[in-house]
């Protein structure tokens, strides 16, 4: 079915050279930072986490929100979810590479990696984090290969696919549950050692997974044949709503336990990143817009009557996944190193190596997924299914 | 395909023992690091820590004098910090105010001498670890002898520890730090870039019957030993001093211990 | 052949690239390696042997130096090695090349034949020649 990948239309094969040229470009940055040491990125000695690791925290979530396609349509027989379901599992192989691509280009000799399966450390959250986004990236490539070729040849999929369907379901919640370990259970950073932090991750995954899916659905629609179905989109952006609420409900308890508490570890990260201390306020202007994009979009998604009009639901989807992304990808982790041990402040902005290579990771993973819809896409348009009937 | 019962029971059968063996295996495999890599207890034979009397230390020389017996003799480098931002610093043990050193300990009226005298820090070869308990390599382990050690050849460098360390003890190798070794020790290897690094108590000076270095250095100030001995100088100095240890609430348990009391007390 | 054209000329360009390393080497006469023990401290030896005879050490050097990192770094077992009047400490910099300080034409001979190098110098060196 690969092959379909190869074929394409003019504007596909523009499509996929942007992203290989962007890929490449990061390729490039990254050999770069190969030679000459991490030292090229932003970080320091007291932010020792930065970009990196913020994208693949957030990118975790998003691989995550496929449950919330694959729960409704396979475990409850939610027949509008027939077309998206694809999309949904192709979406989380494309996130778990790009998590995975984070993590390797974060590490300062990634030609060691192999220790973390040579010496295993049931103690250490990373591994188990290893070893479950292995583990989801082979399920979901495996499910939706195979579901998509039983399709092709017009037969019902192989019955061992069932299991691992079942299996997908608990290991999807377990990639960002341990994802968030690796923060919650930290014992001097007061930003990240809450119980809720679990939860968050949830919620603000199922938000900004199923706001991309849509994005990603109206897109396919509007250049391919292939629609997913108007219910199919309402009913996740439903999903988004209800996540929304919940994530910026977590948030806001987050600041009254802080603030009402008044205990000075737990506010200062919030007061770094939405006021400033001292003067060091680079993060402000962001994390301003990511809350102010929150409220509207929820102003935006809770009432029906706004957001059942497909043109404010992807508007309001294109805010939920800016918002997210600014939340987890410089709020939450660079947040926790600020103010550091001693209570004083050391600043973090990505340097221009550090964000090309990112760019570059978003690039291969988008190509990933470009690739993956191409596929698809072509299978179901060449049956003739490409249409939902819902 | 069907089965019968009997074939279902035996292959499960089968399964379950083959699994479970190479359950076993890899438990075994992993017990002698694992017990390693938990947290010694203080019913342990031997817990190696520091006791520091900061008000020992005379002159800002004084302060140099550990600082750079430590540095040099370990090949750190010195990156000097940019514009006022320890980007890059690799610190084994420095200096601070005792406002960044027990910031959970301050209150408007400490004596003035108190806020201006600089407190050494460094590793503090806690009792219950959060940097070894993240490490997913076992690069950083609890020495049998309470030292948290460092295993730079095994470190991937993903800076986990750096997270998990409550108190700022470690730095990273985020450049090569060959060029910025000011005069290179040779009994001692240097560090690549990309790799964790702190202070190991000196192991190498240990197993030569020899005291830490910035112990030796620091003429009195610092004093090294056994905490489980109850003969020991530093137990002898816990016996009789009021001593505390940086953020105690977190349950890490820190092997170093630093005497409070002002200006009369009698070294 | 449909594009028939494209596929041969994708073939020759193919065949050319993974071809280069043995078609760029022919008629190159390439020496065999020849490690030398002419150093200070060898040369003052009575009996020149290693910590473990030639034989071994050629094959297994580098394992008696995965062995010796571990016991030493991770169990902090450093026991010396008494060897022929000589006390030898488990160590690259502070043992092996105490003797053998003429690091590139020695480890650097076969590394170089072979076309391996190897990631300690990153971190150890050779006491006389210092960081270069």
């Amino acid at each position: 079915m690969l092959d379909k990948a190869l074929c394409g239309s003019k504007r596909y094969w523009t499509l996929v050279m942007i992203l290989a040229g962007l890929a490449g470009a990061g390729t490039l940055a990254y050999i770069y930072q190969f030679q000459n040491g991490l030292g090229v990125t932003g970080m320091s000695r007291d932010v020792s986490w930065g970009f990196y690791i913020s994208q693949f925290t957030f990118l975790v979530g998003v691989a995550a929100s496929a449950v919330m396609i694959v729960i409704p349509y396979y475990l409850h027989d939610y027949k509008k979810f027939g077309k998206i379901v694809i999309l949904g599992e192709f979406l989380a192989v494309a996130s778990v590479t790009m998590c995975m691509l984070f993590i390797f280009v974060d590490m300062g000799q990634p030609m060691r990696i192999l220790n973390v399966l040579l010496y295993p450390s049931p103690n250490s959250i990373l591994f188990w984090d290893a070893m479950v986004l292995n583990g989801y990236l082979v399920l979901n490539i495996v499910i939706g290969w195979t579901t998509l070729h039983a399709e092709k040849k017009q037969t019902p999929p192989p019955g061992w696919v069932k299991p691992l369907i079942y299996l997908s379901i608990p290991w999807a919640i377990s990639i960002h549950t341990v994802t968030a370990f690796l923060y919650a259970g930290i014992p001097g950073r007061h930003f990240w050692l809450t119980a809720i932090m679990a939860a968050r991750f949830l919620a603000s995954a199922f938000a900004a997974g199923p706001a991309l899916l849509i994005i990603l659905a109206m897109i396919v629609r509007k250049y391919t044949k292939f629609d997913v179905g108007k219910e199919a989109i309402q009913s996740i952006g439903k999903i988004v709503a209800y996540a929304m609420c919940a994530n910026v409900f977590f948030i806001l308890l987050e600041v009254f336990t802080a603030f009402y508490s008044g205990i000075p570890g737990h506010m200062h990260a919030f007061e770094y990143l939405f006021a400033g201390i001292e003067g060091h306020n680079k993060l402000v202007p962001l994390m301003w817009i990511s809350a102010i994009f929150a409220i509207i979009s929820l102003i935006m998604l809770i009432p029906p009557g706004i957001r059942n009009k497909e043109s404010n639901l992807v508007k309001a989807c294109i805010l939920v996944f800016v918002s997210l992304w600014i939340d987890k990808g410089f709020g939450l982790v660079i947040g926790g190193f600020i103010p550091n041990h001693f209570g004083t402040v050391t600043e973090y902005w990505p340097t221009l190596i550090e964000t090309i290579i990112t760019l570059g990771v978003w690039a291969i993973g988008f190509l990933t997924l470009t690739i993956l819809y191409k596929v698809a896409i072509s299978v179901r348009e060449e049956l003739g299914t490409a249409k939902s009937e819902y | 395909m069907s089965i019968d019962r009997r074939k279902f029971l035996k292959i499960a059968g089968l399964t379950g023992i083959g699994l479970g063996l190479s359950a076993a295996d890899l438990l075994v495999k992993n017990a002698a690091d694992a017990s390693v890599a938990s947290h010694a207890g203080s019913r342990a034979a031997t817990r190696l820590g520091l006791v520091i009397d900061v008000n020992k230390f005379r002159s800002d020389a004084d302060y140099q004098g550990i600082i750079d017996a430590c540095h040099s003799i370990h090949n750190v480098p010195t990156l000097i910090p940019e514009k006022n931002n320890p980007k890059n610093e690799v610190k084994w043990i420095w200096n601070d105010t005792y406002n960044h050193t027990f910031p959970d300990q301050v209150n408007d009226y400490h004596p003035e001498g108190l806020l201006k005298k600089p407190f050494p820090l460094l590793c503090n070869h806690c009792d219950n670890p959060p940097c070894v308990r993240v490490c997913p390599t076992k690069a950083t382990f609890k020495r049998s002898d309470g030292i948290v050690a460092q295993d730079p050849h095994r470190c991937i460098g993903c800076r986990f520890c750096m997270a998990g360390c409550p108190y700022g003890s470690r730095s990273f190798n985020w450049v090569d730090p060959r060029p910025y070794i000011k005069k290179l020790d040779t009994n001692y290897p240097t560090r690549t870039m990309g790799v964790v690094e702190k202070c190991t108590l000196c192991v190498e000076r240990l197993a030569r019957g020899l005291e830490p270095a910035c112990v030796e250095a620091s003429n009195g100030a610092i004093v090294f030993g056994n905490l489980s001995d109850p003969e020991s100088d530093v137990r002898k100095i816990l016996n009789v001093k009021f001593t505390i240890r940086r953020k105690p609430s977190l349950g890490t348990l820190p092997s170093v211990f630093y005497v409070m009391g002002g200006d009369n007390h009698v070294g | 052949m449909y594009n028939g054209g494209k596929i041969i000329a994708g073939l020759i360009i193919f065949l050319g690239l993974v071809a280069y390393p043995f078609y760029s080497n022919m008629g190159r006469s390439i020496e065999k390696a020849n490690p030398s023990l002419d150093t200070p401290i060898i040369n003052q030896l009575e009996k020149k042997e290693c910590v473990r005879p030639k034989e071994i050490m050629r094959t297994e050097h580098m394992k008696v130096l995965d062995e010796w990192r571990d016991a030493v770094v991770r169990e902090g077992m450093r026991g010396t090695m008494l060897l022929g009047g000589r006390i030898y400490e488990k160590s690259l910099q502070n043992g092996c090349m105490v003797c053998h300080s003429n690091k590139a034409q020695f480890c650097g001979e076969c590394h170089g034949y072979a076309g391996v190098k190897p990631y300690c110098w990153d971190c150890h060196f050779v006491k006389e020649e210092g960081l270069l």
